[in-house]
């Protein structure tokens, strides 16, 4: 079955993208703004966050580097025999705010996910020059066809909350917050009112 | 008094829990296209064609419909003359267990405090209702918690009337923002008690989308919140549009002469809902 025919028009419109991303690509992506994600990425939800949080507490290094990195709030459905991955949509955002700010500082570049962030993640982006994008939610099926390998990379035992690296081709997706601090779903709430 | 063996009833809930996951019905699809054809903003007509394909995709492949494929809500009606061979719950558990381990379904249930998660995706949560009859009816309703989240309840004083309940259902769905997954269903249940309310909002999910309230004030109310919601312009995934909600369902019971309890169930897009009789 092809891929063609289940992508609807939108796809060709996106801006492509390449990860890990480039600095000044990145300076430029503007809030709003429809891409197309290729390259590699990780990613981790909720216990990710937390065993991250516990090895920095302890000081030892995370199992990955995450600078210039996107890291991708996904707890994918297992995958069947002959496929790459399970449903692989994105989790809400801002249950990660807590430990993002620390993440930022270590350099990560961008977060992906659903939802708005907190005051303190969008202090921290600006100061970092760091990005936040959503994709969509509840699309897991579909987005998993942009993912063309995914390995385990750290915490196994965590089942759907390990960190995967994924590398993905034309993964869609929408910048939410910029460098410049714009904020997308504020510009959509002032635009309704 | 007719007899039920815990193996059929395991087997059924497996199958049910399978599809569950992967297929939308024809309710929520009916919906999202009437969605996408009445939405304003192109961006949210981009984003309603992308849901349509998704749930092509999982129907077609048997790939969850999102990833987020619930903790099971099982809402049981048992007739009082059907027999059970063996415990109606072990059987239920059974059921879902196999059908998301079979499935390849996201195990997501764990412990509250340690966060250990069970592998099994059970304990589910069972609902038991005793009606007449001798039929066993299972509706089952795998709930993402993006959206379980974003629920609420309110014990409001009865000076409060309508509008406190069209101000509280309005302000909870709007104030969630892109978080649910919207556009979204918004179940409400409306008088009783406090529990009463709550188990009212998530019973509600399971009414078949188009269909309004029986009763016509009801009905009315529904209409008029579900414009509210979509007038406030969170839109479709919080990008914008007239389609925040998709649908809003209202069940009601009678409250205490000092109570008005609403409680507000917020269902994402991806409206996974199915039901079996046996």
């Amino acid at each position: 079955m092809s891929l063609l025919r289940y992508r609807p028009d939108f796809f060709d419109s996106l801006r492509a993208v390449n990860l890990p991303f480039d600095a000044e690509v990145l300076s430029s992506l503007r809030a709003g703004e429809l891409i197309s994600l290729t390259g590699t990425l990780y990613t981790g939800r909720d216990q990710t966050h937390r065993r991250f949080e516990a090895l920095l507490d302890s000081g030892e290094p995370l199992p990955i580097d995450l600078r210039g990195q996107l890291l991708y709030y996904v707890g994918p459905s297992p995958a069947q025999p002959g496929q790459v991955i399970g449903a692989a949509g994105p989790t809400t955002s801002y249950r990660m705010d807590t430990y993002t700010p620390r993440l930022l500082e270590l350099g990560l570049a961008a977060t992906m996910g659903k939802g708005g962030r907190s005051p303190q993640v969008r202090q921290a982006m600006e100061q970092h020059q760091a990005i936040y994008l959503a994709t969509f939610g509840g699309a897991g099926a579909l987005l998993s066809k942009c993912i063309k390998e995914a390995e385990v990379v750290a915490f196994e035992d965590a089942g759907p909350e390990a960190l995967f690296r994924f590398r993905v081709e034309e993964f869609p997706a929408v910048v939410i917050n910029d460098v410049l601090g714009h904020d997308f779903y504020e510009m959509v709430r002032q635009d309704q009112s | 008094m007719r007899k039920i063996t815990f193996q059929e009833i395991a087997a059924a809930v497996r199958q049910l829990t399978m599809e569950a996951g992967t297929q939308l019905e024809p309710d929520i699809l009916e919906a999202l296209l009437v969605a996408r054809d009445t939405e304003e903003s192109l961006l949210a007509r981009h984003v309603l064609e992308l849901f349509i394909s998704n749930a092509d995709i999982a129907s077609r492949e048997k790939i969850p419909v999102c990833q987020d494929t619930g903790v099971a809500v099982l809402f049981v009606a048992i007739g009082q003359d059907v027999r059970v061979e063996g415990s109606l719950e072990d059987a239920l558990q059974e059921g879902v267990q196999r059908g998301y381990v079979d499935g390849y379904l996201r195990k997501s249930v764990c412990d509250p405090l340690t966060r250990v998660n069970s592998g099994t995706n059970t304990p589910a949560v069972i609902h038991y209702e005793i009606t007449s009859g001798d039929k066993l009816h299972i509706s089952m309703l795998p709930k993402g918690c993006g959206s379980e989240n974003m629920s609420g309840l309110i014990m409001l004083p009865p000076s409060a009337g309508k509008q406190g309940v069209i101000d509280f259902v309005v302000e909870q769905a709007v104030k969630a923002g892109a978080n649910p997954c919207p556009p979204m269903v918004v179940g409400v249940g409306m008088g009783g008690t406090f529990e009463k309310a709550a188990y009212l909002a998530k019973k509600s999910l399971l009414r078949p989308l188009a269909a309004a309230s029986p009763r016509h004030d009801i009905a009315a109310l529904e209409q008029e919140i579900l414009t509210e919601i979509n007038r406030r312009g969170v839109g479709v995934q919080g990008l914008g549009g007239n389609h925040t909600a998709l649908a809003v369902h209202i069940e009601s019971f009678p409250t205490h002469i000092a109570s008005l309890p609403v409680a507000v169930n917020i269902q994402c897009h991806a409206h996974r809902h199915k039901e079996i009789v046996l």
